[in-house]
């Protein structure tokens, strides 16, 4: 299944159902996943809108509970914790990265990256260090103080990635990381994941319906219908770091 | 994973840094409402101090005698009305324990004349104890000596107000003057008073009681038994606890010579500088904690606009919310980050009242005579009352702020 999975999966859903009630109306948005993902994986979660695709990354993302089935994170029994629970799980083992950025306005880069280290209870000073390192490694170590409105959408980015490694999760989730950015700095970001993952063996799940960025992944799984109707390896796995754009060439 | 209070205040002052305008805008009405209830408490205590100090100077220690009984509802001298005599004085001045000093006094008004001028003031028929038992003399001249009372001199000493009247231009002492077109002469000027809640003190003159009694008002001044009438007798005692003691035995002296029966109530009243400053001391009290509430009801106009401002804020940051809860923050997390902004909001807004109702009771000093007292208590109860606001306005914001499903969050625009 995984093409660099080792060891015990870090995700493993079983049976994962999720039903809302609209008025009398019962929505089926998930009607049973089973899915397993390795520590290290690089993926991709495609499907149209409307298939569970959402639903799905609001449960691995422990922004939602399941109505059916089991949930286990590195460890954690996901389905069966309470809503600070799932607070502390978010902040612990998971890293959002989202299609708008999502970076709080007229607060700088090194304090915005330092926001989930305020929740975890670290001291300012280590939090001070640590989204310094954070910020370097995603390249950005000479705007630590500049706020999101004097960078670059692909610069707002990164930082969004550096705080959401701060805490070292156990996987990043990235919804359409790419969507609000120009071709070349889409090629960066995606450059820059795939460099953490290579380099640093970080679990990154995208949640896409774009097939380029799937491209540039190791593994496919597709949803429609609320079930997992494909799970695929990428043959070649495109290389983003270099490119103009993520078109294949 | 909670986060500090420290944490939470510097967090609440950068984001409230980032909105300065507002921020200010909404402290200003908690500014106003503390500077209100600081600025009119003061005022109050300035006030009760006043009257306290007015009382005072007229001699503490002080027990005045006055006919007929305190009048609670009913108009004033109705049945038969009681008087008292100069044989009630007389006999009060030789048998009352601890007594200092002791005058009787009767008052009416008088026409006055000099030349083509003319006045209506009180006349005060007065004895040399006078000056003693109120603390009050003449300035220029003399007060009425033992002599001018054996004498019933024609003689009287004038209040400012009433001098100035009748000599705008002149040195009046020794002067004559027509009091109901009995020539009288000026042998002394009082000190001046100064007009207080009582009225103008100094629009007034004082001749010898014996004087008033048997020559300017002989007809008021006399009882169907024959004997004097006076409006006022005045003891001066030793110190505090003898007044209680001297003031019990006026009373039986009283009661028996006016032959009243038990269960009959007093025919006149025994008044004490003290019991008038505890009287007049509990109305400005009443008085102003009626100002303190009043005040305090723009505090809470001002409580309402922090929760206006902070519930478009709750609005307005949806998204940051979201975020915050993706990344890791607990409800709680949440609910004491807005609460917290609410409450450095009021706190910062109370502690610009204080210095603004400070700033207020010292200016006002120079227009008023009396001194508004800021106390510490008063301070303490601003700065209290500010953070009760800012708790009791941002907690309906703050839980509807942490209530936020964060999916839902993230995703409004």
């Amino acid at each position: 299944m995984s093409t660099n999975g080792t060891g015990a999966p870090v995700i493993s859903i079983r049976d994962i159902a999720k039903t809302y009630k609209m008025g009398d109306m019962e929505v089926h948005a998930l009607r049973g996943a089973n899915l397993d993902i390795y520590r290290g994986d690089l993926m991709a979660i495609m499907g149209p809108s409307g298939s569970g695709k959402s639903t799905l990354m609001n449960i691995l993302g422990c922004l939602d509970q399941p109505t059916a089935g089991t949930y286990k994170l590195d460890g954690l029994d996901v389905e069966k914790l309470k809503d600070d629970q799932l607070a502390e799980a978010r902040n612990k083992k998971i890293g959002f990265v989202f299609q708008s950025f999502n970076l709080l306005r007229r607060t700088s880069a090194i304090d915005n990256v330092e926001q989930p280290m305020i929740y975890a209870g670290v001291g300012s000073r280590q939090r001070r260090e640590r989204a310094k390192a954070a910020l370097e490694s995603v390249g950005l170590g000479d705007r630590l103080d500049h706020h999101p409105s004097e960078l670059s959408g692909g610069q707002q980015q990164r930082v969004a990635i550096a705080r959401a490694l701060v805490n070292q999760p156990a996987i990043i989730l990235a919804d359409e990381p790419t969507g609000n950015l120009d071709s070349k700095s889409g090629a960066e970001i995606m450059c820059l994941f795939q460099t953490l993952s290579q380099k640093q063996g970080i679990t990154i799940i995208f949640v896409t319906h774009d097939p380029r960025i799937a491209q540039h992944t190791r593994r496919i799984i597709r949803i429609s219908d609320g079930r997992i109707i494909h799970d695929t390896p990428v043959e070649h796995m495109e290389n983003a770091c270099g490119k103009e754009s993520l078109e294949a060439e | 994973m909670n986060i500090n209070f420290l944490e939470s205040a510097k967090l609440a002052i950068r984001t409230l840094r980032a909105n300065r305008m507002r921020a200010f805008l909404t402290m200003v009405g908690i500014s106003i409402g503390v500077g209100a209830v600081i600025a009119l408490l003061a005022i109050g205590t300035g006030v009760q101090n006043f009257i306290t100090q007015q009382f005072s100077s007229a001699g503490t220690d002080l027990v005045a005698v006055t006919p007929g009984k305190a009048q609670r509802g009913g108009p004033p001298g109705f049945g038969p009305q009681a008087v008292l005599t100069m044989a009630d004085y007389r006999a009060i001045a030789a048998s009352a324990p601890n007594v200092v000093a002791d005058a009787a006094e009767f008052s009416a008004v008088g026409n006055f004349a000099y030349e083509g001028n003319t006045t209506q003031v009180t006349v005060n028929g007065a004895m040399p104890g006078f000056t003693q038992i109120r603390n009050w003399g003449a300035d220029q001249g003399r007060f009425i000596d033992d002599s001018d009372i054996g004498g019933r001199s024609r003689v009287v000493v004038l209040g400012r107000t009433a001098a100035n009247d009748l000599f705008p231009n002149e040195d009046p002492l020794e002067k004559i003057v027509k009091i109901n077109n009995i020539p009288f002469r000026v042998i002394g000027i009082m000190q001046t008073k100064g007009a207080s809640f009582l009225g103008d003190q100094d629009a007034t003159s004082f001749v010898p009681l014996t004087t008033v009694q048997e020559r300017l008002f002989q007809k008021q001044a006399l009882a169907k038994s024959g004997e004097r009438i006076v409006s006022a007798i005045y003891i001066q005692v030793s110190n505090e606890q003898a007044r209680i003691e001297t003031q019990q035995t006026i009373k039986e002296l009283l009661r028996e010579r006016h032959r009243l029966q038990e269960g009959d109530s007093d025919d006149f009243t025994l008044t004490s500088q003290t019991e008038l400053i505890n009287t007049f001391g509990a109305v400005t009290g009443v008085l102003t904690i009626f100002l303190g509430a009043i005040a305090g009801i723009s505090l809470l106009v001002g409580g309402i606009g922090i929760m206006n401002i902070m519930l478009v804020s709750v609005t307005e940051r949806t998204r940051e919310i979201g975020l915050r809860k993706a990344i890791g923050a607990k409800s709680s997390a949440i609910l004491n980050q807005f609460l917290t902004e609410a409450i450095v909001l009021s706190l910062l807004g109370g502690v610009i009242g204080i210095l603004i109702g400070v700033g207020i009771s010292l200016g006002i000093q120079l227009f008023v005579d009396f001194k508004p007292v800021v106390q510490p208590g008063a301070i303490l109860l601003a700065v209290g009352f500010s953070i009760a606001v800012g708790l009791f306005f941002g907690i309906y914001p703050a839980r509807r702020a942490s209530k936020l499903n964060p999916i839902d969050a993230l995703r409004y625009e």
